[in-house]
């Protein structure tokens, strides 16, 4: 286990890429770090709705992406949407979060806000460029995924998960998914919750189930759509069908 | 208190419907009397058939008996009268029993039931007209301290009586009745306690869980009444014509003798320890029903609608046997049983004299009991409950101080209710026993949790759930946040389960039950299960449902785990040891056991009761090390992982491990024969390695997610909602991640810390284990595998390793990827 990277390299349409343990996407020939569905302000929203669950999320996940800009140098960070949970997230913010974060943006040369479901518009007090979305040579940013071909497309918005069974278990993750000319970004934030790359969301965008990258405790594991296995042995649905 | 008593005691028309019946009132039952007159809580315990529900249901009925020929024929209904048992079919048992001795004496009374299936309508009736006597849950109790006006609903209850209060007390849900008892006895101060049970091991501790405390004074217990004890059961173990396996728990060796003795009995309750064992007894015995007696099946996942067809061809006397587990260990009688039937090993002498108990009411006639072990080590188990049957040792863990997750819960429906100053409410649950030691500082904190989280981070008080009063009093915000609550009141808490509907052709289907989750999860398309004692081939799941089809099949392709559900306890684990230790006790061993321990002792030795056999040997390309601790399998597992954490540091190269309830095997890469024992089986393992271990465990998430639930930090899943268990566990997952990141000490994380210390981890136990072993643990170095350590070694690969990592299966995913050179990379 040791000898296992944490980062796993390899290519969307032709596009060096490395796939970060800790759930970020990297384009080393662009100096470009990626993340997404960031969704602060889960917790607090809810709070709002009645369950108290933990404040921290935003500390949280902010401290991660801290050490993950610490770690790769970016001169481009692309948060790539649903960064804030709602639009009321801005203004629930703790102030010692929202100071983390602004301090955060300003040390990064570029920092992208694409715009999100939850954050069609991202507050501006926290500076950066807001975009609906970005083009990179070959590839195409934005947030939600197109459902059908998209050659050099780099998504959010579906949290994808994976799951692969052995030894009499089965362990669910999050994961990058991809089939090598396109790719949807793992969420991020602390409290967000995942979609298993088996279901058909999934295949109205790829054409078939991706392949995983899966994020383990500390390597990124790469495993093939073929042995990854849906939520509660859901019959998959039919290649044929899908492609 | 002798019969003569009887007269002032009891008043003619019940003496003479006494004397109808052609009964005497039993001394117990007047004691009762006597204690009510005194004002006394009263504890009593007396055996089953020895009339303990009359008993406990007495002073109430002289007492509504004056209270109507007092009063005229249409007087206003008052709750007189609250029954409490841990069962709603117990509720409705009790008041069919109690409707013969009311309707024969002319009572004009009103009885009635309210459980979970009680409908909103005659709830609504009964709150506003009450009756004299209602029979109800923990959980309804505590739905009406969490409704307005509670106060007055219970303004004029004279007596509570508890039933089957060995069972409730040390759980949760007894923490939950307690605190609602303490309410209701500031609202109805002249309330008297009754409990009752036939099975206590520490009858003064229950005394005083029952009386209600008075901070600053010294310790309250109520008065003890006992019945006198019936006739001793007669305990026999099977020695079976077969041949007795090493391990597993199957007993299939045993199903011919079984049935044999199920022909020769009028009926039959064969009691297992699981759901899954229940389902392969029931087959088993199926498969060699030559004379097709009426065999039947009785488990917690049943239908009801199946259960209750039993029961009712139990009470009327079509059935030869059922095959059921805990859910009949309960005083509920449905028929007149002869014979009780342990599948495996009891675990316990407390449980077993409680099933001993559903045979044969009659007092002065012994019950009849066979146990069948189904290994081994579970011939000394039986061995060592007959015993303690024969002396009547009961057995039970000491009850623990109450849960905060549960104070949580409470105090937010004490909001919900009547709204409360923290002052007096702080007085109000330190006379409820489990919390009478509780700091201020603890419940100004779990308060605050109530009301805002209570996190450190004080960013809630907009969402507040409780306010503040301008009178000071602590009230639910909104009329809607207290509705939720409601909905969510209750410890506890099911794993995640889904209905089982047969289907043919995909079309329809009839519920069979339901079955967990995890379960089905594990299952593809076509793999056949056992469940409602027939083979089902799982088809697909939808929703909430797990759509199966009946298969041809005669064994299922799934087996289900076999293991013991209950932990062996304490003292049948001490006298075990003894059994072993000692050949002069062998006597009543079959020939197979008493010789397998004679072969241990020539190639090793016998382990000792104060002390800690470990043995070593190599065995293919690994060096072993068993050792047996006799403290069943969640202390082992613990002692397990930790043992290998330890092993690693000392470069053994540890592989893996096994547990049973009897030994733990631990397995590396090199010889650990020369290891200072002493220092490996040090107590200070408990210290940082577990606490490192323990917070990563998925034990401790699990755990956490029960307390956050219990809390009302997350509500629970409901039917119809679209939120799947699996979604739950998982947030619950991350929210126990982050607020261990942020805050470490939050109070929730405690609350979850001391549970498992008691609870799948068994930390208290395993503590007390290390203790008893030091300077007493013996080493043999052995050339090969001993006698003693063959049924451990036959566990393993049966069951997956705890604790071993996620990470594995991911890396053996993966790595067949990077051999097949994918496109990927």
């Amino acid at each position: 286990m040791t000898n296992r990277p944490q980062l796993h390299d390899f290519q969307i349409q032709g596009m060096a890429a490395r796939a970060d343990v800790a759930g970020v996407l990297v384009l080393p020939d662009l100096a470009t770090l990626i993340v997404s569905d960031l969704h602060f302000e889960k917790g607090s929203a809810y709070a709002a709705r009645g369950q108290l669950i933990p404040p921290y999320d935003t500390r949280s996940t902010l401290r991660r992406l801290a050490e993950c800009i610490a770690r790769h140098q970016p001169q481009r960070v692309i948060a790539l949407g649903d960064s804030f949970h709602d639009l009321g997230a801005d203004g629930r913010m703790d102030a010692v979060d929202a100071g983390e974060l602004q301090a955060l943006v300003a040390a990064v040369e570029d920092w992208v806000w694409i715009e999100g479901n939850h954050d069609p518009a991202p507050p501006l007090r926290f500076g950066g460029t807001i975009l609906h979305e970005l083009a990179l040579g070959a590839l195409t940013l934005r947030h939600l995924p197109f459902e059908g071909l998209a050659p050099g497309e780099i998504a959010g918005h579906l949290h994808p998960c994976a799951k692969v069974r052995g030894k009499g278990r089965a362990v669910r993750a999050r994961c990058f998914a991809t089939d090598g000319t396109r790719l949807v970004m793992p969420a991020f934030g602390a409290f967000t919750g995942g979609l298993n790359v088996c279901d058909a969301a999934f295949g109205r965008c790829f054409g078939a189930t991706p392949d995983a990258l899966i994020m383990g405790q500390n390597a990124v594991y790469p495993v093939r759509a073929a042995k990854l296995i849906p939520d509660r042995a859901q019959s998959r649905p039919k290649s044929t069908e899908a492609r | 208190m002798s019969l003569s008593d009887a007269p002032t005691l009891l008043p003619p028309a019940f003496e003479a419907w006494f004397a109808a019946r052609g009964w005497t009132v039993r001394p117990h039952q007047l004691a009762m009397i006597a204690a009510a007159k005194r004002g006394e809580d009263a504890l009593l315990i007396a055996p089953t058939g020895g009339g303990k529900t009359l008993g406990g249901f007495l002073p109430s009925l002289i007492e509504l008996a004056g209270l109507a020929a007092a009063t005229p024929k249409n007087r206003p209904h008052r709750l007189h009268t609250l029954y409490i048992s841990p069962l709603k079919a117990l509720s409705v048992d009790v008041a069919r029993n109690l409707t013969a001795p009311v309707t024969e004496m002319g009572l004009d009374l009103r009885i009635e039931t309210r459980t979970g299936d009680t409908s909103p309508s005659k709830r609504q009736r009964q709150r506003a007209s009450p009756p004299d006597i209602l029979l109800t849950t923990p959980e309804q109790l505590a739905l009406f301290c969490a409704s307005p006006n509670a106060c007055t609903f219970f303004a004029d209850l004279r007596h509570i009586v508890i039933d089957e209060i060995h069972a409730l007390a040390p759980q949760k849900r007894g923490d939950l009745l307690c605190l609602a008892l303490a309410a209701i006895s500031r609202w109805a101060p002249g309330a008297q306690r009754v409990g009752l049970s036939a099975t206590i091991k520490d009858e003064a501790e229950l005394a005083r869980w029952l009386a209600a405390q008075r901070p600053g004074e010294s310790e309250r217990q109520a008065v003890i009444i006992r019945g006198a004890p019936g006739a001793r059961p007669q305990v026999e173990i099977l020695d079976p014509k077969e041949r007795i396996p090493w391990a597993g728990h199957s007993t299939r060796h045993a199903m011919g003798d079984v049935y044999q003795r199920i022909k020769a009995a009028r009926l039959a309750l064969v009691f297992v320890n699981t759901r899954s064992q229940a389902e392969f007894t029931f087959q088993e015995l199926w498969r060699l029903n030559e004379d097709k007696l009426a065999i039947a099946l009785h488990h917690g996942s049943l239908a009801p609608e199946q259960r209750r067809k039993v029961e009712a061809a139990m009470a009327a006397g079509k059935l030869d046997a059922v095959v059921c587990t805990s859910t009949l260990d309960l005083g509920i009688d449905w028929g007149d049983v002869d014979l009780v039937i342990q599948m495996g090993a009891p675990k316990g002498s407390s449980r077993l004299i409680q099933r001993l108990g559903r045979s044969n009411h009659q007092l002065d006639t012994p019950s009849r009991a066979l146990l069948a072990p189904s290994n081994r080590f579970e011939h000394l188990e039986c061995e060592a409950a007959r015993e303690a049957v024969a002396t009547n040792a009961l057995d039970g863990e000491p009850l623990q101080t109450g849960a905060l997750d549960v104070l949580a819960q409470h105090i937010m429906g004490r909001a919900c209710g009547e709204p409360f100053a923290a002052d007096a409410l702080y007085d109000e649950i330190r006379t409820a026993t489990p919390y009478s030691g509780i700091a201020r500082d603890t419940f100004d904190r779990v308060l605050d949790f109530a009301a805002t989280g209570g996190y450190a981070l004080n960013s809630y008080e907009r969402f507040r759930r409780m306010v503040k009063t301008r009178e000071g009093l602590w009230a639910a915000r909104t009329p809607q946040i207290a509705q939720r609550h409601r909905l969510n009141v209750g410890t506890i808490v099911e794993a995640p389960m889904l209905e089982v509907v047969v289907s043919s052709r995909g079309r329809g289907g009839q519920r069979l039950g339901q079955v967990e989750e995890y379960f089905i999860e594990q299952l593809a398309p076509g793999d056949t299960f056992l469940f409602a004692g027939q083979v089902l081939r799982f088809e697909a799941i939808e929703e909430m449902t797990a759509r199966v089809t009946r298969s041809t099949d005669t064994t299922p392709k799934i087996p289900s785990y076999n293991g013991g559900k209950f932990p062996l306890s304490t003292y049948l684990a001490a006298r075990v040891r003894e059994i072993v230790q000692d050949p002069a006790l062998w006597a009543s061993l079959p020939d197979q056991v008493r010789d397998w321990l004679r072969i241990q002792r020539l190639r090793s030795e016998l382990p000792k009761a104060d002390g800690l056999l470990v043995e070593t040997f190599p065995r293919a390309a690994h060096f072993y090390l068993v050792c047996y601790p006799f403290e069943g399998r969640l202390a082992h597992q613990t002692l397990g992982m930790l043992l290998t954490r330890r092993l690693e540091r000392l470069r053994m190269r540890p592989m893996g491990f096994v547990a049973n309830e009897y030994a733990l095997a631990v397995w590396g890469l090199r010889d650990m024969s020369g290891l200072d024992l002493d220092a490996l089986f040090a107590q200070d393992m408990l210290g940082d390695d577990l606490e490192a271990w323990l917070a990563e465990s998925d034990l401790m998430k699990r755990t956490f997610r029960n307390c956050a639930i219990i809390a009302g930090l997350i509500e629970r899943r409901f039917p119809g909602q679209e939120k799947s268990g699996r979604q739950i566990t998982f947030s619950t997952d991350l929210i126990y991640n982050v607020l261990r990141e942020h805050e470490s000490d939050h109070i929730l994380l405690r609350a979850a810390w001391i549970d498992a210390g008691t609870g799948l981890l068994d930390i208290h136990r395993l503590g007390e284990a290390l203790t008893r072993i030091q300077g007493h643990i013996t080493h043999q170095a052995l050339d090969r595998i001993s006698p003693l350590a063959v049924p451990v070694m036959l566990e393993i690969g049966r069951e997956s390793v705890r604790g071993e990592g996620q990470e594995s299966i991911l890396i053996d995913a993966a790595d067949d990827l990077i051999a097949e050179a994918t496109r990927l990379d």
